[in-house]
Parts: C-alpha cells; structure tokens; sequence
C-alpha cells in the first residue's frame, strides 16, 4: 500500500482516455499515459500523428485554436488540468514549453530570460540578475552571453536562441518542460549542446521531449512513446522500445521500414 | 544547478494573489472603446437620414436622378447627377495618377530601394501626405492648370483634369505606404522560396509577393477612392462650381463635396429644400464610401491568399 503511494507521487502526470478533436477530425483516440518525475519522456511518430497536439494539450496550449475539443482527463499531481478551478496561467509556469522555432522577445537577453519573473510580479533587480544568471547557466549560455547580456537576443546564432528559450522557461522555475522538436532547426554541435542540457536537467526538472531523431530519442530519453494518426500504439521504456518492441508498427517505424 | 526554490514560492504566490480583475473588465472597457466609433456612425447616419428624409418628401425622385441642377433659380431643380458625376470624373483621374505610381513606389521601396535610399524617400514621402488640402487647392489652379493649358489649349481655368492630377498626387503617399506595409508584410521566408526556385528580385516581387500581399494592397487603393471620393478643398479651388452635366473634363465640374461647400458657405436658409439637400448628399458620400468599405471586403476575401 505505501508503495503504491509512493509510485503515484512519482506520477507527474496521469493521462486517462484523452481524445482531441479539431473540428470533426479526431486527432487523438483514447491515450493512456503517465509522465513520471525526473523523467524524460520522448515522443515519437510520423508527421500528422499528433505529437503537437498532445504535447500542447498538457499545458493547455491546445486551448488558444479555436475549433480544439478534449475529452478525457490529463491528471496533473492528481488534479485534472481541464477542471474549471485550475488556472491556466499558473499551470503554463509550472509546465513551461520549448519550441520547435526559437521564439525570443525581440528584447535584450536579459530581459528574455526575466520575462516571465517580471511578469509574476518579481521587481528586485538583484534578484532579477540572479535568476538570470542561473537560469542562464542552467542553459548552458551563460558563458556565451555574460558579456553582453543587453545585446538584442536575436543577434544570437539559431543554438544560442534556442538555450535562451530555454533559460527563459527555466526561469520561472517550473517543474515541467515540454519540449517540441526542440533540436530540428539547429546544427548537430547546437543539437548535442541541447541534448547534454536535457540530460542535466532531469535531475531537476521532468521533461517531455517530441523528437524526429531515433538516436535523439534512444540517446535522452527514459521512456518512449510511440504515436501513429492519433493512437498511442506503444509506450514503454526507451530501452524496450528500441530492442524489444511489442508492436509490429513500432519495430517498422524505428527501424525505417515505415510508410 | 541547485533549483532555487525561492523564486518558484514568490511566483506562485504572486500568481495566486494576483487579481484577475483587470482581465475580466479591461476587455470590456476595449469593447466600450470600440463602440464609440461604432456608435458615432450610427449617430452620423442617424443625423443625415433625418434631414435628408425631409428633402426626398419635397423632391420627387424623377428629379434626384435628373441631370438638372439648378437649386436656386426661381423653378428650382435638385438633379444629382450632375456632382455624381463631377465626383467620379475627378476621383477617376486621381486614381489613374495614384494607384500606378503608388503601387510603383511601393514595389521600389520594399523590394529594391537600399536602406539608405529607403531613409531618404519614406521621409519626403510622408511630407507629400502631410501638405494641407488647401496648398494642394492652391497649386492646381495656379499651377498645374496654367501649365495643362499649354497643352491643351480648350482647357477651362476651372476644370476636371487638373485637380484629378493634384488629387492622384496627394494620394500617393497613402497608396504607397500602405501597400509598402501589405509587401513588407510577407514573409521572408516566402520571398527566399521563390528565391530558391531561380526566380530574378522582379518576378519575386510580381509574383509572389505582390499576390501574398494583395488583400493589403486592394485595401490601399479602395482608402485611396474613399479618400478621393471625399476630397474637398482641391476640387473646390480648382474644378469650380458648374452644375452642368456633360462628361467634358477640360471643363468645370462640381463635386459632392464641391456643393456642400458651396452651399454652407453660401446662405442656405434652414428648413428650405437646398439646405436639406445638403443632408441629402452627405448621405449620398457617406453611402458611397460604406460602398468602397464593402468592395474592399470582397475582393480582399476573393483574393486573399493564406499565409
Ligand atoms: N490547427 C489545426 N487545425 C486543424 N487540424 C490540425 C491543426 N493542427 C494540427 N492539425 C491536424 O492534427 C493532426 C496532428 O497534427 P500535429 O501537429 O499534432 O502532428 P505532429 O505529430 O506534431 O506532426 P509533425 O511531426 O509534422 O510536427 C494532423 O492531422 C493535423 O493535420
Ligand atoms: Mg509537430
């Protein structure tokens, strides 16, 4: 019994029976699946299979196109994020999310990375520098842009803007990160530099990682999920997935035999 | 890497504190904003029907579409064709300046112009937008209409051409700045595509990002008719005030916004049947432009292409 407790508590997100609608076209069916803390959890699947979709659906991002539908339950430490008592704007601090396209204010570096601090009402300019220094060290930038931390953040090369994204969703400490094809406008030096972050940040953060890279995918993550048009087929540990797969779909798609 | 709880407890403290109250009632208060303008139009429209009701009870319609104008003789008569007319002749020659070279200067500045040719021309640009009417007015008919005359020897002092001229000229800066705006607009992307393809710096500009930005570039010509449409101390000056129908434009013509002037200026008792005439026209300008506003919607839906 205790250790059933404990196992929940490790749960940071249970999804149960969630179907997505865009107006009448179903772009998820019935998923079932459980985040785990201090996880990276890795999504997978061909273009149009809903990766996106579900990755913004868990911090309601889903919300802001108009024609979207949910059912189902997405159990965020036990409470249900469509509940009409959750706020959405505290849940997007505590599930903070990376782009595919790295979308910095067009503002100073520092003002990136204060953004959201500022926004929730922190003033203190000590302690705005401090959060921006570590937030900044976290993303593995800080060397980089130490000196020029008023610069115009889009004078940053396409890696360097992706880690301030990064450092800027780090900042207002949140517990989740969600990360959308994070790697795929940058370079294999920028890409590893990205990945190596991933993997330090688990230690404190749990993310969720959508990902065309079967070697990205193999190489970060814990626990894989496999999707194709809208269905979750398989969901296991990365280390299953890749070696042993149950589904026929799975080995076919990891292994390039697909479509 | 040690995560600071600290920040995370004052944020969540903030955001839980934080009152939503500015975000419930400012949109109410933008909505509030937006109806002013809605409810001033109403008010306008509201004004002008009125009166102008007065006047199509005295005035048989027969009449209204006549071409005979003459509302102070002693059998007067309110034909509107005649300032239809006037009005579309000068707003016709206008466009024919405007629309070509504006779309011109935009297609220059946004695709070719260099940056510094850029920070010189906008600036002249928009010093051409800012002379008043009257100066323009002015220039037609002591300037341009003079030198028109060398050309054309039949050319009255008072006459279309010449104010149709000033008028195109005057409204070119509106062309060209916003459909500057609509091409700029288009993403950069796009142009690198067609780019890509082997297409030259022109066929980009013609035919992607001219087509891209279409939607901008009809709104800008339809403001530049509305605004033709309206112009009033140009036409004033230099087409003067004939209320003949003919479709001379070497000739004077008087506009819609021609005989409005005239008459206020002039001593238009109220409750006679040419001071309601007044409200009359007014209506009849105000329609025509919510008739542009409509066109613009169209065509810019029909032509519009998503990006
Ligand atoms: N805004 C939208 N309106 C309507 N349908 C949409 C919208 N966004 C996505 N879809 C549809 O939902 C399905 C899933 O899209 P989604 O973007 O989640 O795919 P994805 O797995 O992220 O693909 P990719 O790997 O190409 O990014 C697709 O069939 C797509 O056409
Ligand atoms: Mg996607």
């Amino acid at each position: 019994m205790t250790n059933a407790v404990n196992e929940n508590e490790k749960l940071v997100y249970e999804v149960k029976g969630l179907n997505l609608w865009y107006g009448n076209d179903q772009a998820l069916k019935d998923v079932h699946l459980d985040i785990k803390k201090n996880e990276v959890t890795a999504i997978i699947g061909p273009s149009g299979c809903g990766k996106s979709t579900f990755i913004k659906t868990l911090n309601r991002m889903i919300e802001n196109i108009p024609v979207v539908r949910t059912s189902g339950e997405i159990l965020y430490h036990g409470e249900n994020i469509f509940d009409k008592s959750i706020r959405v704007e505290e849940l997007r601090t505590r599930v903070g999310m990376v782009f595919q396209k790295p979308n910095p204010f067009p503002k100073s570096i520092f003002e990136n990375v204060v953004y959201g601090p500022k926004i929730h009402g922190i003033r203190d300019k000590k302690l705005l520098m401090e959060i921006a220094e570590t937030s900044l060290r976290s993303a593995a930038l800080w060397d980089e842009v130490k000196d020029r931390l008023n610069d115009n953040a889009y004078g940053l090369s396409g890696g360097q803007q992706q880690r301030l994204c990064i450092a800027r969703c780090l900042a207002v400490q949140p517990d989740v990160i969600l990360m959308d094809e994070p790697t795929s406008a940058l370079d294999p030096i920028a890409t590893y530099k990205i990945e190596e972050l991933v993997d330090q940040l688990k230690a404190e953060y749990t993310i969720s990682i959508v990902t065309h890279s079967m070697q990205q995918a193999a190489r970060i993550s814990d626990r894989t999920a496999f999707f194709l048009m809208g269905e979750l087929i398989e969901f296991d540990t990365t280390e299953t997935i890749f070696s042993n797969p149950r589904d026929q779909r799975t080995e076919d798609y990891i292994t390039g035999r697909f479509g | 890497m040690e995560k600071d709880i600290r920040v995370r407890q004052i944020i969540q403290k903030n955001i839980s504190e934080k009152s939503r109250f500015a975000d419930r009632i400012m949109p109410v208060f933008f909505f509030l904003m937006a109806s002013v303008s809605v409810l001033t139009t109403f008010g306008i429209v509201a004004t002008l029907t009125t009166d102008a009701v007065k006047f199509f009870q005295a005035v048989p319609l027969r009449e209204v579409f006549s071409t005979r104008l003459s509302p102070l003789s002693a059998t007067p008569s309110f034909g509107i064709l005649p300032l239809i007319n006037g009005t579309i002749f000068t707003s016709l020659i206008a466009m024919v300046v405007a629309v070509p070279m504006g779309l011109a200067a935009a297609i220059y500045l946004s695709q070719f112009a260099t940056e510094k040719m850029r920070k010189v021309l906008k600036p002249v640009m928009e010093v051409l937008a800012g002379i008043p009417t009257i100066v323009y007015g002015f220039f037609a008919y002591s300037f341009v209409t003079p030198l028109l005359m060398r050309l054309l020897p039949g050319l009255g002092a008072k006459n279309v051409i010449s104010p149709g001229i000033v008028m195109g000229i005057m409204i070119i800066p509106l062309v060209a700045s916003l459909s500057e705006d609509a091409m700029n607009a288009v993403p950069n992307i796009m142009r690198e595509g067609a780019l890509g393809l082997g297409s030259t710096k022109l066929e980009v500009a013609l035919k992607v990002v001219i087509p891209a930005a279409i939607s901008g570039i009809m709104s800008s010509i339809v403001l530049a008719i509305s605004r033709a449409i309206g112009e009033t101390m140009i036409v004033t000056i230099a087409s003067g005030s004939s209320k003949n129908f003919s479709f001379d434009i070497t000739q004077s013509m008087q506009t819609m916004t021609g005989y409005i002037v005239e008459f206020t200026s002039g001593d238009a008792a109220s409750g006679t049947t040419g001071y309601y005439s007044l409200y009359a026209v007014g209506l009849l300008l105000f329609a025509f432009t919510l008739l542009m506003n409509q066109m613009a919607h169209h065509i810019s839906r029909k032509y519009r292409e998503e990006y």
